[in-house]
């Protein structure tokens, strides 16, 4: 496919004689949801840093909008529209929604000593944002401890999205949630993906994956299975290659199916 | 859709002004101060709500709060600093010595005091940030060495006596010694005193005349950190660092930078108090500003500060300062015995504590 966003070529990563990453090959295009999926261990966490500008590849092309790049630091790859919604989410409870939103970003008026933060502005665009991701905030001063874990993960992802993400990575945006939340965040990512958004969403969790995925690529032991279209894969099948088969069907069985 | 409507609906009932009251920081120390008023109407003789009774009790608050100032911001932050009383001293010390040993000019002293207090600003700052040990240990460390070296050196300075004295003297006629000492708007208050505006005495001078240049300090730097921690970046800052310094840092804030400028603010605000209160008792000593971090962090918690930094404000530490000044004064006008003010104190902190343990959880609307 030529209009992928960014496309990872063959990525190697050794962190001194462990190779965590074996030849990685991955794309996503703008307005599609790209499942990454594997277990604990299979290198997820090890690809999306390298994707992101943490780690360098060891070995292997990555080619963003058809140019060749290489990060240096995650600055880099924020520049160019790469963004990074990590579990931790980059988000202070005690403070409010709108701070939390423009964190290290703030709107200024003025000039020379007297520049000061355009408050009016902030909450604006703010509560607007909010509302256009289905958040009804109760006020713009409202702290984000008091947000839900959908909701905060909400905020976090239109954040990235207004400072200008082309391409968004989520890693494991559901794994904490219960179920309403789990369905908000999985509209959410819709919403995004329609604004014509690449999102990565990173998961160990096939249901949700196939909830909202376009394609799907399987990481298992630092090595892909290749990746799959929605239409010609079914959930055991993805569940079966995270855990690389074999075991996984005795284990399914024994179990019921219920896994 | 409608689902999302009728929620929002029912979400706002539930924000009432009460309610958006009660998350402002500052409002316990407001709290505070109301319920001292209160008190000091009925017990106290009411000279002490006079002019002077006022501008009596706001001195020692303004000393206190210009350190309670810096001690706030330095908290909202997300570090403290033990050091500032000991500060006091040792920057009284870098001054007396500037003025009567070097005989420098009254500028030239109180540039070398900022810079020597912003330099153990930054000593603080840069152990605590590169080791990452808590501030509070590593500033309870120059809170003695400090207040050893003020010792060491007021020795070495007068030949073996604890005391530093003839500062007054050396900064007679000094351009700037208006600034820093004295009372300011004499001019005002002797024409409000010959409207009869104010209390005079028979020959037409005012009973107060002027305000004390502490209090103008304490109130102009309350403005200025309130506007710099609410209405700046460098405050979203503040309190993102303090918040949580790996997030604020994750999302782009210079979290280094701002503890450090917070570190040397801190010790700035110190060396302030100690050239007002030097120049104002015309010596220093060993002793100045004893045990005033601890007052300082009083004052800053009963202004809303959390111990836990990333919440807290500077009006609220003007406050808190305030109730301190109150106290300490207040009980002269009244038949209770002064050595009631610790406990006093004592009781106010805990009352504070209690209170913003509350106040934060319904912020964050933990249960």
């Amino acid at each position: 496919m030529s209009d992928a966003i960014v496309r990872m070529e063959n990525i190697e990563k050794h962190f001194g004689n462990i190779v965590a990453l074996s030849g990685v090959s991955f794309d996503v295009r703008p307005g599609e949801c790209h499942c990454l999926l594997g277990d604990n261990g299979a290198g997820k966490s090890t690809f999306i840093k390298t994707m992101s500008g943490v780690h360098k590849p060891t070995k292997g092309r990555m080619i963003v909008s058809g140019k060749e790049v290489v990060f240096d630091s995650p600055r880099e790859a924020m520049d160019a529209g790469i963004a990074t919604v990590y579990q931790d989410l980059a988000m202070i409870p005690l403070m409010s929604v709108t701070r939390n939103f423009w964190m290290g970003r703030e709107p200024t008026k003025g000039w020379g000593p007297f520049k000061q933060l355009d408050m009016k502005k902030a909450e604006q665009v703010t509560m607007s944002e909010m509302k256009r991701m289905g958040i009804n905030l109760r006020e713009a001063d409202q702290a984000v401890g008091t947000l839900s874990g959908g909701e905060r993960q909400t905020v976090a992802i239109s954040r990235a999205v207004y400072f200008g993400a082309k391409v968004l990575i989520l890693d494991e945006p559901t794994s904490a949630l219960g179920v309403r939340q789990t369905a908000s965040v999985l509209a959410t990512i819709d919403r995004v993906r329609k604004d014509g958004i690449a999102v990565v969403f990173i998961t160990h969790n096939v249901r949700h994956a196939m909830a909202v995925g376009d394609r799907f690529t399987v990481l298992n032991r630092g090595k892909t299975y290749g990746t799959s279209t929605a239409d010609k894969i079914t959930a055991s099948e993805l569940q079966d290659l995270m855990a690389g088969g074999q075991e996984m069907v005795e284990l399914e069985g024994s179990l019921g199916g219920t896994v | 859709m409608t689902v999302e409507t009728a929620d929002k609906d029912e979400r706002l009932k539930e924000s009432s002004f009460v309610s958006q009251l009660l998350k402002r920081p500052e409002l316990g120390a407001i709290a505070g101060v109301v319920a001292v008023t209160v008190f000091f109407l009925f017990t106290a003789n009411p000279v002490m709500f006079s002019l002077s009774g006022v501008l009596n009790f706001l001195t020692p608050a303004a000393q206190l709060g210009i350190l309670a100032l810096g001690a706030a911001l330095l908290m909202v932050g997300g570090e403290f600093d033990l050091s500032v009383g000991s500060m006091v001293a040792f920057t009284g010390l870098v001054f007396g010595v500037a003025l009567t040993v070097f005989q420098l000019p009254l500028l030239l002293a109180i540039a070398m005091t900022f810079a020597v207090a912003g330099l153990f600003g930054l000593v603080n700052a840069e152990i605590v940030l590169r080791t990452g040990l808590p501030s509070f240990i590593v500033t309870l460390a120059f809170l003695f060495i400090l207040r050893g070296l003020s010792l060491v050196g007021l020795k070495w300075a007068t030949n073996g006596s604890t005391q530093l004295r003839g500062i007054r003297e050396s900064v007679e006629n000094d351009w700037l010694a208006p600034v820093f000492s004295g009372r300011a708007f004499t001019g005002l208050f002797e024409w409000m005193a010959g409207n009869g505006w104010i209390e005079a005495f028979s020959n037409g001078k005012p009973k107060v005349d002027g305000i004390p240049v502490e209090i103008l300090w304490f109130v102009g730097l309350t403005l200025i950190l309130t506007w710099v921690l609410l209405r700046t970046p460098a405050g979203n800052w503040i309190f993102a660092a303090g918040g949580d310094a790996n997030s604020a840092k994750n999302s782009g804030v210079p979290v280094r930078r701002v503890k450090m400028a917070l570190f040397v603010l801190t010790a700035c605000c110190a060396a302030l108090v100690a050239i007002l209160t030097v120049l104002d008792a015309g010596s220093t000593d060993a002793r100045r500003g004893f045990q005033k971090e601890f007052e300082a962090i009083i004052a800053a918690v009963i202004g809303g500060c959390l111990l836990t930094g990333g919440y807290g404000s500077a009006i609220g530490a003007f406050f808190g300062s305030i109730i301190f000044g109150m106290v300490l004064i207040g009980l002269t006008y009244t038949q209770i015995d002064q050595d009631w003010y610790q406990v006093f104190l004592g009781g106010m902190l805990l009352i504070a504590v209690l209170f913003n343990n509350i106040i934060r959880k319904r912020v964050t609307g933990e249960r």
